[in-house]
């Protein structure tokens, strides 16, 4: 049994519709998330899943459709989920400490709190001692780690996840995805994850929903009941195999 | 290899320069041409050291007025810069004339600034503001408006105010761009105070250039000129280590690469 049935709902998105300039990208997408829960939507790119993203983090609002939070009416409204992109977006001319403070600062706190409190999660997120580095000093893996730390900084209850590990090479992805299922134990997040990576969401997620290319709409929910904790042993088993050939067939 | 590298980037200007006035030394002392149409970079040096003493007070007055023009330069650019940035009527309104403002010859305008603003030091600082102001503004405009789309995002999603976005980003990512503003107009502003100078005025290194010239000592008008690079090179050099002081992850970036 998948965790999301026993939890109750942290998100939940209803009939989603959004076109820009007459052209539908987003048609009817309804979501859900539960708590504790890592779900990922899978699709073609350019299919409207960071439209759908930015509807979820306020940023955009739906023609129709709505985002509840709790049980809150969140439409349209920022500053509740964290949200991470590709790129790291780590700001170049602050340190990384204060790149992982931005959100406290910015709902009020000063810099020197803000650091005290940012300090202790170093350790977990493999960035010790780099706290007084800038951001190009820092490899591509060890930055995409900050700016997840940065985005649990903000919200770490409900965390978007827009392909965090793209722009990556093989290997320093696979790595970071061992680290993610790691961290997320010790998190307690619920995470909404895009890829088009099908393997990485099978990994990584407890449901995959699959959407249709654009206009995005979802074509099917797919429940991933594999053992935790997973290790890359996984991948190659008759069980993800049958899945990865499932999803393959819907796309 | 990269030390080599960085001593030939300094050494081949030295070279290529020493070699020129090499050159022109060695014309001047052949007759080819008159001293007193072309001095040599000896007579250069002699006459600057023998101006020095009466050159000090002028150096100061000239000095005054391009620090003073300069700085007004910035704060007016730095204050226009973030309102047309923030209200696109008012850049839409402004961007045309400050463009225009910049095909009116100052040469034509400097000596109608003397009849407005007297011929002390107010209409030269009015050139130099003229001068300066154009380059600061719009280099500081072009790096407001270049801040990552997607990092003005990430900062709105987390619920910043403009005044937060602003601080955080815009301004930071426009620091690039208005250094290079700041360092073509810190080597105008003594430029522009010498032809404030040199069109009416009581004092400073135009009006001494003036008189040489009148007086055909060419050698003190380009012993003026030395000083006058000397000084506007030196503005240009400090802006330069500002920007190093003020922007580290730059200058790490640099060192990298």
């Amino acid at each position: 049994m998948s965790s999301y049935r026993k939890n109750r709902e942290k998100l939940v998105v209803k009939d989603l519709r959004k076109s820009f300039d007459d052209l539908l990208v987003v048609d009817g997408v309804s979501l859900k998330l539960g708590e504790h829960e890592f779900v990922s939507l899978i699709g073609p790119s350019g299919s409207g899943k960071s439209t759908i993203f930015n509807i979820i983090a306020g940023l955009l609002s739906p023609d129709d459709g709505k985002v509840i939070i709790e049980g809150e009416d969140y439409t349209g409204r920022t500053g509740r989920v964290s949200y991470m992109y590709q790129k790291d977006l780590l700001l170049p001319w602050k340190k990384v400490i204060d790149n992982v403070c931005l959100p406290l600062v910015i709902s009020g706190r000063s810099w020197p709190e803000a650091r005290r409190q940012v300090q202790k999660y170093f350790p977990l997120f493999g960035l010790e001692g780099f706290e007084d580095r800038y951001p190009f000093q820092l490899s591509g893996g060890m930055r995409q780690r900050a700016a997840l730390m940065r985005t649990y900084m903000f919200s770490s209850d409900i965390i978007l996840l827009d392909e965090p590990f793209g722009g990556l090479d093989a290997i320093t992805k696979s790595k970071m995805q061992d680290w993610l299922l790691e961290v997320l134990n010790k998190l307690q997040a619920s995470i909404l994850f895009i890829t088009h990576d099908i393997e990485e969401a099978i990994f990584l997620s407890d449901r995959i929903y699959v959407l249709s290319g654009r206009p995005a709409s979802v074509k099917d929910e797919v429940i991933i009941d594999l053992p935790k904790p997973r290790t890359k042993d996984l991948i190659t088993s008759r069980e993800f195999n049958a899945i990865k050939r499932y999803i393959l067939d819907i796309l | 290899m990269k030390k080599w590298a960085n001593i030939e980037h300094r050494l081949v200007p030295c070279l290529f320069l020493a070699a020129l006035l090499l050159v022109w030394q060695a014309v001047v002392e052949s007759g080819l041409i008159a001293r007193y149409i072309l001095p040599s970079p000896q007579d250069v040096v002699i006459a600057l050291v023998e101006i020095l003493p009466v050159l000090k007070g002028h150096i100061m007055v000239t000095l005054q007025e391009a620090l003073a023009g300069f700085g007004i330069a910035i704060l007016l650019a730095i204050v226009l810069a973030v309102v047309m940035d923030n209200v696109p009527l008012v850049k839409k309104a402004l961007y045309p004339l400050i463009i225009i403002s910049q095909t009116v010859p100052i040469i034509a305008l400097a000596p109608l600034f003397g009849m407005w603003f007297g011929y002390y030091m107010l209409p030269k600082i009015i050139v130099v503001v003229l001068v300066c102001f154009f380059p600061i503004v719009i280099s500081l405009l072009h790096g407001l408006g270049s801040a990552d789309k997607d990092m003005l995002n990430l900062l709105k999603s987390m619920g910043a105010s403009r005044l937060q976005v602003f601080r955080l980003v815009k301004f930071p990512a426009s620091m690039v761009n208005f250094f290079s503003g700041l360092r073509i107009a810190a080597t105008y502003s003594i430029m522009g105070a010498v032809i404030g100078e040199w069109l009416g005025g009581t004092a400073g290194l135009g009006l001494y250039m003036l008189r040489a010239k009148h007086s055909y000592a060419l050698d003190r008008v380009f012993a003026t000129i030395l000083v006058i690079v000397l000084f506007s090179m030196a503005v240009f050099q400090v802006i330069s280590l500002m920007q190093y002081l003020l922007m580290p992850w730059q200058r790490k970036m640099q060192n990298d690469k």
